[in-house]
């Protein structure tokens, strides 16, 4: 049977997807960024994974306002990085475990997560830029060392799910990838955040205590976390902050005791603060 | 319709449902500009591409004058927004910077230094607005 091994909470702010493509790593600006994202990229070769459930949000890319799905899985054969204004990222295309995403499919919705089932869709850098940075630079010609369900979440129209929502769809992704019955080592992606705003005349907002007792909850008390309101969010993270709400879907889909085997905080990446964590699950 | 529970967050214009329904052709037009032969045609006459879009007579102002604070004021979303940003070579945080009234370099160094404190910045009350 499939099953899920481990959870990684991270950041997708475009401009380390740029840093990346362009080679400015090293700066001064990018390289403490970068550095804690160095064990992950060694965890991640070990564990060697055969798929990745990777929760994001779509930024006006697939969905325009013309349809504003909450939760949509990508169920399609492969997703092309887009144009997102600037000229698509120079990475490979990104290739789904479609048998699986299919089976999801089904099982979601008979637990009763009304989801949206895409079978076309490109992605942006909220789905690119957390694969680049746990993979490592990977060439336009080259290919992601592994598949990758995709699953869009609306944070950007008001309101997002509620946390709460989001926790137990974990709980429902966890219990339809468990009964999977192919042999496959899962691990999934919750991305966004951490608090910022880039909007208005509050734009630039970084609340650290914030965050960082958000990563101490997805370890110690992710049903607490699940509880946070969206006003909380919005007052306290700034309105893009909202994001963190996938990383609950993350959460939800793993043990409640787990192990915090990695965590990295850096202000700022542009107008964000980064964050990120790995979890797995305890045997 | 009560107040919502939202409003009193300073510098904050939150992207409802209200906000998507009156800001749909704008937002459309923005997001047009994701595509290089929509920025082209765009960049080559701005007015005749706005006659593609019906939007307000408010908002094609706003569009015409750059005016970023006010487009987000009559229902734009910054993630469509930035799109028209990004065309005229603006990224995400020069056009921060912009919609701060900090301009560039401030905007940058106080990023630089941890970001804008959330002390003082919870309430309008906090800016003298009610």
């Amino acid at each position: 049977m499939a099953k899920i091994l481990a959870g990684v909470g991270c950041s997708h702010v475009p401009a380390i997807g740029v840093a990346m493509d362009t080679g400015i790593t090293h700066d001064d600006y990018w390289k403490p960024v970068f550095e804690g994202f160095q064990k992950s990229r060694e965890w991640m070769k070990k564990k060697n994974p055969d798929v990745i459930f990777l929760v994001y949000n779509d930024h006006c890319t697939a969905f325009d306002a013309r349809c504003i799905p909450t939760f949509a899985l990508g169920c399609g054969a492969e997703f092309q990085p887009a144009d997102e204004g600037w000229g698509p990222r120079p990475v490979p295309v990104v290739k789904n475990h479609q048998k699986m995403a299919s089976h999801i499919a089904q099982s979601l919705v008979l637990n009763e997560f009304d989801i949206t089932i895409m079978n076309e869709m490109e992605v942006d850098h909220g789905l690119t830029v957390p694969l680049s940075v746990m993979f490592g630079d990977i060439k336009k010609n080259d290919e992601w060392p592994v598949l990758v369900i995709p699953l869009c979440v609306n944070v950007v129209q008001y309101p997002a799910p509620t946390g709460n929502r989001c926790f137990n769809l974990g709980k429902a992704i966890r219990r339809a990838i468990e009964s999977y019955e192919e042999d496959l080592d899962v691990i999934i992606f919750g991305t966004g955040g951490m608090s910022h705003q880039l909007q208005y005349k509050r734009a630039g907002l970084i609340n650290s205590d914030w965050d960082k007792r958000f990563l101490d909850l997805m370890t110690e008390d992710p049903f607490g976390a699940s509880q946070i309101t969206h006003l909380e969010y919005l007052r306290e993270t700034g309105s893009e902050g909202i994001e963190m709400v996938m990383w609950l879907i993350m959460r939800g889909a793993l043990n409640d005791n787990v192990t915090e085997i990695h965590r990295h905080y850096h202000v700022p990446a542009s107008n964000t603060a980064v964050g990120h964590i790995i979890l797995e699950n305890n045997e | 319709m009560t107040e919502k529970e939202y409003n009193n967050i300073p510098g904050t214009i939150v992207f409802d449902a209200d906000r998507s329904r009156e800001g749909y052709h704008l937002n459309q037009f923005c997001i047009s500009l994701r595509l290089q032969k929509n920025r082209d045609t765009f960049n080559k006459n701005e007015e005749a591409y706005l006659d593609n879009f019906p939007m307000s007579k408010e908002q094609r102002e706003a569009v015409l004058k750059r005016n970023w604070n006010l487009l987000l004021e009559l229902g734009g979303n910054i993630y469509y927004t930035s799109k028209l940003a990004a065309n005229d070579g603006i990224n995400f945080q020069n056009l921060a910077g912009r919609m701060t009234g900090m301009g560039v370099d401030s905007y940058r160094e106080m990023m630089i230094n941890g970001g804008r404190s959330i002390e003082g910045n919870r309430d309008k009350s906090e800016w003298g607005e009610n």
